[in-house]
């Protein structure tokens, strides 16, 4: 099974986009990533009915509404189960779920765990925030230890989930992140994200302009981005620093900061290998966290050949039919019937 | 050359029940004897009575398994109250049984089993068989069955513990002979499961099944031999089903009569599992199975796919209906078509997770939160799972909604002779699909059936948003208060009107009289069976059964008014007793029964009689 492609690209962004008011709070991180949505989708030569968006509640949830597509608005947590049965039902289908840090990692984790190894090929973003935002402002599963909000009047005590450690953990085949202040990557992302045949995971560093405004701004802000963001490029060295001179080395299970020159070179550093089967290195990068290191952005893990769910389900259901009949009456009747004459 | 003797007792109908450890094969005995009785021509009903531990201590109480099979020369509609024969391998099981044995009914025991060890495991201070009261009482016939099989297979190339699990068979060699039973559907049985694979293992069983039979030509305490002639039946074909087998056989028939793809979800739970095994084994049927990681998950994959255009159906018990709630919910709001089987068992929480209750009406009908009235009816009798199957996927497609179907454990995994419907015989089922050729309007609805129409992903132009928000015609959300009441009251009297498309209910007996007895689900045979007896002394006594619960039948009221009491038995504390008494301020008697066990047919006559004199 595949996704039917199109050569013609007469789709544009309007095509995507609904007559609905979209209710997001002004200066919403949401904004941005349906942006990048409905940038990316027009440009992936499938045609629009083809499309479906499921989500499951919060913020990010109501996503499908603003997307001119089929599209699911379930229930708490539940995107994933919704999303692999439209998906079993028809492989034909690109399916796009839209959860959030609560919805997925929280209520739903363990839903999302399930999709994640089964491998079907769907699209996860998750808009990571760090904030319950639609129940106003409760702490998260991503929020950072001893955060103080109105369920934490002195801060939390949990110990926050990684979102992308749980997507490793959970053997993605495709795991990626993203950030809503840069459009261009986002669309790159979501876009590999597409052609990736399997789930593909990608965390979004979302703004809640109200509830956790500025949460990731000592990564992301214009000022401080270059030294504290690590592009992730396959095939390349792990390099950043708005000079460029500064780069990730590792020091027996390790990483360490490295300044290039007197006499470290390139050659010293790690080379971006998102391909790579065994899961150690993604994991290295995974735990790379503001403050002690850059945080990596990109696509940290990517691995080819995994068979998808649907297509075994699709091919035990080819093979038991390639090898005899149908036949309902056959069946009712069975192997041990016996004859009642008139 | 030993003296055969050929002298049966005529009967119109026996009770055989095989109790022994759960390890001892005794459910696979019993199914035997349940196919050879089929094959005989008998009418026959099964209850299969097995305990939660796979494995508990051996010969320990808690160990004790069971099968009862009633099988007669006109229609059994019960396993029966109590057993004419009872074969008890070990102690234990003659601990566990021996009160439900008459006096002077037959009572086969392995003695080779009754040690100090065993006795003491089962609670008896002394051996019962030493007891000469005990031995006065019953027709006991003592067999060494372990001695005997490993006797009967002194050739045989297996290994001395594989030999000796034979036993069970020589026991069933021995009732097949009492009750004159053919030898040669269990033969083939043992050809066809082991013949390839295990021949020796094949080859033992029959020898020892025929050793067990030959023993009774054979020896003086088998003196009576009971034949059951065969029960005047309908002409065609038959076969033995289970409920979850009718089940199974229902769904995908209904998927062929709808022309829909079969999307089957699931999670493992006693006592629906063997629908997600059954329909697991049909793929050559292009049935999609997907075993899913917990109860809320197999709802969820479920509505996906009937929102991609599949019929779509999940099985589960109890405690996995609490965890559906939510999802369910959502499919009604969102008007998608899909069927959730419920087979139900002993609760609350874990409950007597093998034994059968009918205690999860109430919950299929009221366990969502906010006003969400569903379709819900309820099978009878094991081959009854087949057209119920059916029934909820009409419902389901015609009308887009989630539907009901209970089911519980006594019909889930009993067993009758099956009339086999000729498939071209069987319904057409309308969907509700949307048209392309006009604009889609998510909840703009047919006038007839209040359904709305459903548009498939995939369908150019159709392309549309639904949720779990409430929404306006047009499908937009819509917090309006008028519209939300509005909706709420669409989908209730889409709910309501199904009632029109039902058959009038059959009244068994005259159409009134001095005492209605209304049923639902499996207490069908047990009532049945009761209020026929008591017609027979010429008492005025009707019955029926309903199969849907929600709605109830329009003419349901006007038949309660022809009767001067309605009494309402079930396996719970009097649900449907409530609503009867709800919705038509009529003063039930309810009768309710929390056993974990079936109604006796002994015991509803003495009800029922109660409120005849």
């Amino acid at each position: 099974m595949s996704i039917t492609t199109t050569d013609e690209s007469s789709l544009t962004k309007k095509d995507f986009v609904t007559p609905n008011d979209v209710r997001w709070c002004p200066g919403c991180g949401d904004y941005a990533i349906l942006n990048a949505v409905q940038r990316t989708l027009p440009e992936l030569g499938i045609p629009r009915e083809q499309f479906v968006v499921v989500s499951g509640i919060g913020c990010s949830s109501r996503f499908p509404y603003y997307m001119n597509t089929y599209g699911f608005h379930t229930i708490h947590g539940r995107a994933p189960t919704v999303a692999t049965g439209v998906k079993v039902a028809n492989p034909d289908l690109s399916v796009w779920m839209i959860t959030g840090d609560g919805d997925g990692l929280s209520i739903g984790a363990n839903h999302l765990l399930h999709l994640l190894r089964r491998n079907l090929d769907i699209n996860v973003l998750l808009f990571n925030n760090r904030i319950y935002g639609l129940t106003k402002g409760q702490y998260s599963p991503t929020s950072e230890v001893g955060k103080k909000t109105k369920s934490t009047p002195v801060g939390s005590v949990d110990h926050p989930i990684n979102p992308l450690l749980f997507a490793l953990g959970s053997e993605a085949t495709f795991v990626a992140r993203t950030t809503d202040t840069d459009m261009k990557h986002m669309v790159e992302t979501f876009k590999a994200a597409q052609a990736h045949k399997g789930t593909s995971f990608v965390e979004v560093f979302q703004n809640c302009v109200i509830f956790n405004n500025k949460t990731f701004d000592t990564v992301t802000s214009r000022d401080v981005k270059q030294d504290q963001v690590l592009v992730l490029e396959e095939d390349k060295p792990l390099i950043f620093g708005a000079n460029k001179d500064k780069g990730i080395r590792l020091n027996g299970l390790d990483p360490e900061i490295v300044t290039l020159g007197d006499g470290v070179g390139q050659d010293d550093l790690l080379i971006h290998q998102p391909r790579n089967p065994n899961s150690a290195y993604a994991n290295i990068l995974a735990q790379m966290t503001y403050p002690t290191f850059p945080t990596p952005v990109g696509i940290l893990r990517q691995l080819d050949g995994r068979e998808t769910y649907e297509d075994a389900l699709v091919q035990q259901i080819e093979h038991a039919q390639s090898g005899g009949s149908d036949n309902l009456q056959e069946l009712l009747t069975g192997q041990n019937s016996w004859v009642v004459e008139g | 050359m030993t003296q055969t003797t050929d002298s049966f007792e005529e009967i119109d109908s026996a009770v055989v029940r095989f109790a022994g450890d759960s390890g001892d094969g005794m459910q696979t005995v019993g199914e035997r004897f349940t196919d050879s009785s089929a094959f005989a021509g008998n009418d026959i009903a099964t209850l299969p009575d097995f305990p939660a531990e796979i494995r508990a201590p051996a010969g320990t109480l808690a160990g004790v398994s069971g099968f009862q099979l009633q099988f007669g020369n006109s229609k059994i509609l019960t396993p029966g109250d109590a057993p004419d024969a009872l074969v008890a391998m070990n102690p234990a099981a003659l601990k566990a049984n021996i009160d439900d044995l008459p006096e002077g009914g037959m009572l086969v025991v392995n003695i080779d089993s009754f040690k100090s060890m065993n006795l003491k495991k089962a609670g008896y201070e002394s051996n019962p068989l030493e007891d000469e009261d005990f031995r006065k009482k019953y027709h006991l016939v003592e067999l060494d069955l372990t001695g005997l099989t490993k006797e009967a297979l002194k050739e045989s190339p297996l290994k001395p513990s594989d030999k000796v699990r034979c036993k069970n068979f020589f026991a069933l060699g021995f009732m097949y002979y009492v009750y004159g039973r053919p030898l040669e559907p269990t033969l083939k049985f043992f050809e066809d499961k082991w013949g390839k694979r295990l021949p020796d293992l094949a080859q033992a069983n029959s020898q020892v099944l025929k050793a067990g039979h030959n023993l009774g030509d054979t020896m003086e305490t088998a003196r009576n031999r009971y034949q059951v002639a065969k029960a005047p039946v309908e002409a065609g074909v038959y076969r033995k089903i289970s409920g979850n087998e009718a089940l199974v056989y229902g769904l995908v028939a209904a998927a062929k009569l709808s022309k829909r793809e079969l999307l089957y979800s699931g999670y493992p739970i006693t006592p629906a599992s063997p629908v997600l095994e059954g329909l697991s084994h049909l793929k050559k049927f292009g049935i999609k199975c997907v075993q899913a990681e917990d109860e809320i998950a197999a709802m969820g994959v479920a509505l996906g796919a009937s929102f991609a255009g599949d019929l779509t159906v999940c099985a589960t018990s109890g405690p996995g209906m609490c965890l559906k709630s939510e999802f369910i919910g959502l499919a009604s709001i969102t008007e998608l078509p899909l069927i959730i089987c419920n087979v139900q068992r002993g609760g609350p929480s874990t409950g007597l997770p093998t034994k059968t209750e009918q205690s999860d009406l109430l919950q299929a009908l009221f366990s969502r939160h906010g006003d969400c009235p569903l379709p819900v009816l309820a099978a009878h009798s094991p081959s009854d799972c087949f057209d119920c199957a059916i029934e909820a996927a009409r419902i389901a497609l015609t009308y887009m909604t989630p539907v009901i179907l209970l089911s519980d454990l006594y019909v889930a995994n009993g067993a009758e002779p099956w009339l086999v419907p000729n498939v071209s015989d069987l319904p057409v089922i309308e969907n509700s699909f949307a048209s392309t050729d006009e604009e889609y309007v998510i909840y703009k609805r047919n006038k007839e059936t209040l359904a709305r129409s459903q548009a498939i992903p995939g369908q150019v132009g159709l392309e549309h948003r639904i949720g779990g928000l409430e929404k306006g015609e047009d499908g937009g959300v819509s917090y309006d208060p008028e519209n939300h009441e509005e909706m709420s009251l669409l989908r209730a009297q889409k709910v309501a009107g199904i009632s029109k498309t039902f058959d009038p209910i059959h009244i068994q007996g005259e159409a009134e009289g001095d005492l209605l007895v209304i049923g639902w689900g499996g207490t069908y045979g047990a009532i049945s069976s009761a209020a026929r007896n008591l017609r027979d002394e010429g008492f005025s006594i009707s019955n029926i059964h309903l199969r849907h619960l929600n709605p109830l039948p329009d003419d349901l009221e006007e038949i309660m008014s022809r009767f001067k009491k309605v009494i309402v038995p079930e396996l719970n504390l009097g649900q449907l007793n409530l609503l009867l008494r709800a919705k038509y301020l009529v003063d039930v008697i309810s009768y309710g029964k929390l056993q974990g066990k079936p109604f006796k047919v002994s015991e509803l006559h003495e009800k029922f009689l109660e409120y005849l004199r």
